[in-house]
C-alpha cells in the first residue's frame, strides 16, 4: 500500500528545508532538521530500492486473497471493509501472512531501525496461542 | 513578541503580590491551541522561574478531546491537593489581561527527553525507582476528588475507540491493520467501570518530569477526562514509548511488577493485567492513527516541514506493534 506522504511529498518535504532554513536560517534548529532530513533521503532511497516489488508482491497477494482485481488502493479499500463488517479476521491464515509480510516490507522501507521490527524479525510471525 | 511581553509584564503585576515585571521571556513549544513560553518573574530581591500556557484564539473551549485551559487549571489544582506532584498554578489569567485563555505555573527543573532518561548514567539510580513511582503516582491521579471540575466528560473505552475510528476514517487512507485492530478492541472492550476516576490521558515519557533521584512532576494535562484508570497504565506501557527498550516495557525503564506493585501498594486496589494489555493494543491504534494525521496535516499544507512527514511515515511501526499483539493471541 502506497504510504504517505508518499515518495513526491517526502522529496518535497526535504526541498522545503533545503531552500528555507538550511540556506536562511543557519542554526541548531537547521542541524535538527539537516539530520531528520538526512533520515528521509535514507527513506527515499529504501522505498525508491524496496517499494516496486513489495507493492507487486502486495497486490498479488490481495488478488489471491479477495479473489477479484483492481488497483492496489481499491483491493486495499476492500479488505478494509471485510475485515471491518466481518467476513474475514484473525481466524484466516491467508489473511495474518499477508498483513504480517506487507507491515514487515512497508517497515523495511519506513523505519529498519526500529526496536519493535527487529523483534519481529528474530521472532518471526507470532503463532496462534488458541 | 514585544506585545506578549508588555502583556505578560502587566498580568505579572496584577496577579504576582509584589512582583514588578518579567525577564528572559522565550517561547518553549507552540501549535494553535497551546503555546508554552518560558520566563521569570522579577521582584525586587528575586526571580522566580515561570511557564505562561496559552491558547491564544480559545480554539480548545469548543473540542470535545483537549480541556480548555481553565478547565485544565481547575484538573491541576485538583491533583495538586490529591498529592500528585504537579507544576503549581500561580494565576488563571482573565480578559483583562487580554492574551486569550492562559495561566501561569511554576517552572520546575527536571529532565523529561526520553533518550537522556533511559541511557544517561545521571538516571540510573532513578531508572530503579521510576516504574513503581509511577504507579503510585498514578493511584494518586486516580483517587484525585474532581467534584470542583463537573466539565470533565465520561469517556470510556468504547467512546475513545469511537473517536480514533472517526478520525482513521476522516484520514481515508486505508490500513487493514488497524480495521482489524478496531475490530477485535470493540469486540474485547471492558466493561465501562462503575466508578470512574480521574485519566490523565497522556502518562507517558515525554509528560514526566524526572531528577537524579526520580519522578518530580506530572506535566500536559489537558487531554484529561475520566474513564478506566487502566488507560493510564495501559499507555505509560504502550511500545512507541519504550524508545526500542523492549525489555523494559513500562516507558522503556521498568517492568510491569514494578508497575503494578506500586501501583496497589498506594491504591489498595488490584491492577487487571489483561485490562491494561487491552489499553497497550488500543495505545499502539491510537499512536497510528495519529500518525496518520501527521501525514495529513503535512498533505494539507499546514504544515510542510520534513519533521513532520517522517512522523506520518511511523504509522507503520504502530502496524508491527499490533500484529505482534494480536497474532499472538
Amino acid at each position: 500500500m502506497q504510504s504517505r506522504p508518499d515518495l513526491v511529498g517526502m522529496v518535497d518535504g526535504v526541498l522545503g528545508f533545503m531552500r528555507s532554513d538550511a540556506l536562511k536560517n543557519p542554526g541548531p534548529h537547521a542541524m535538527h532538521h539537516a539530520r531528520i532530513s538526512i533520515n528521509a533521503l535514507e527513506l527515499i532511497k529504501r522505498e525508491l530500492q524496496l517499494g516496486p516489488a513489495a507493492d507487486q508482491e502486495e497486490h498479488a497477494r490481495l488478488r489471491a486473497l479477495l479473489g477479484t482485481d483492481g488497483s492496489l488502493e481499491d483491493l486495499n479499500r476492500l479488505l478494509c471493509a471485510r475485515i471491518e463488517n466481518g467476513e474475514i479476521g484473525l481466524e484466516s491464515d491467508a489473511l495474518r501472512a499477508h498483513l504480517w509480510q506487507t507491515t514487515m516490507s512497508r517497515i523495511a522501507i519506513d523505519q529498519p531501525s526500529y526496536a519493535g521490527y527487529r523483534l519481529a524479525q528474530e521472532e518471526g510471525m507470532p503463532a496462534r496461542s488458541g | 513578541m514585544d506585545s506578549i511581553n508588555e502583556l505578560l509584564a502587566k498580568a505579572v503585576r496584577r496577579h504576582l503580590p509584589g512582583a514588578t515585571g518579567i525577564a528572559d521571556l522565550r517561547r518553549l513549544s507552540g501549535g494553535a491551541s497551546q503555546e508554552t513560553w518560558s520566563f521569570d518573574a522579577c521582584f525586587d530581591d528575586r526571580r522566580t522561574p515561570l511557564i505562561l500556557r496559552r491558547d491564544p484564539k480559545r480554539l480548545r473551549r469548543g473540542r470535545t478531546t483537549a480541556l480548555s485551559i481553565e478547565i485544565e487549571g481547575k484538573t491541576l489544582k485538583a491533583a495538586a491537593r490529591a498529592g500528585v506532584p504537579v507544576p503549581a498554578i500561580l494565576g488563571m489569567l482573565d480578559d483583562a489581561d487580554d492574551l486569550g485563555d492562559a495561566l501561569i505555573m511554576q517552572r520546575l527543573e527536571g529532565e523529561t527527553i526520553a533518550r537522556k532518561l533511559l541511557r544517561d548514567d545521571e538516571y540510573a539510580q532513578a531508572r530503579r525507582v521510576m516504574a513503581g513511582q509511577c504507579g503510585e503516582t498514578l493511584a494518586k491521579i486516580h483517587a484525585t476528588d474532581v467534584s470542583d471540575v463537573p466539565e470533565l466528560v465520561v469517556s470510556p473505552a468504547l467512546t475513545e475507540l469511537a473517536r480514533y475510528h472517526d478520525t482513521y476514517r476522516r484520514h481515508n487512507h486505508p490500513h487493514p491493520v488497524f480495521d482489524l485492530a478496531f475490530r477485535w478492541l470493540r469486540e474485547h472492550a471492558p466493561e465501562t467501570p462503575a466508578r470512574p476516576t480521574l485519566v490523565h490521558g497522556d502518562f507517558r515519557n515525554g509528560n514526566l518530569m524526572f531528577g537524579p533521584e526520580g519522578l518530580r512532576a506530572v506535566l500536559d494535562w489537558e487531554l484529561c477526562h475520566l474513564g478506566d484508570p487502566m488507560e493510564d497504565l495501559g499507555w505509560l506501557c504502550t511500545c512507541s514509548w519504550r524508545f526500542g527498550n523492549h525489555a523494559m516495557p513500562v516507558g522503556g525503564f521498568g517492568q510491569y511488577d514494578d508497575l503494578f506493585a506500586g501501583y496497589e501498594r498506594a491504591s489498595g486496589r488490584a491492577v487487571d493485567p489483561e485490562r491494561v494489555r487491552f489499553w497497550v493494543i488500543l495505545g499502539s491504534l491510537k499512536w497510528g492513527v495519529m500518525c496518520c494525521g501527521m501525514a495529513d496535516t503535512f498533505e494539507s499544507g499546514n504544515d510542510r516541514t520534513i519533521e513532520r512527514a517522517m512522523v506520518g511515515r511511523r504509522a507503520s511501526e504502530n502496524e508491527i506493534d499490533l500484529l505482534r499483539h494480536l497474532l499472538a493471541i
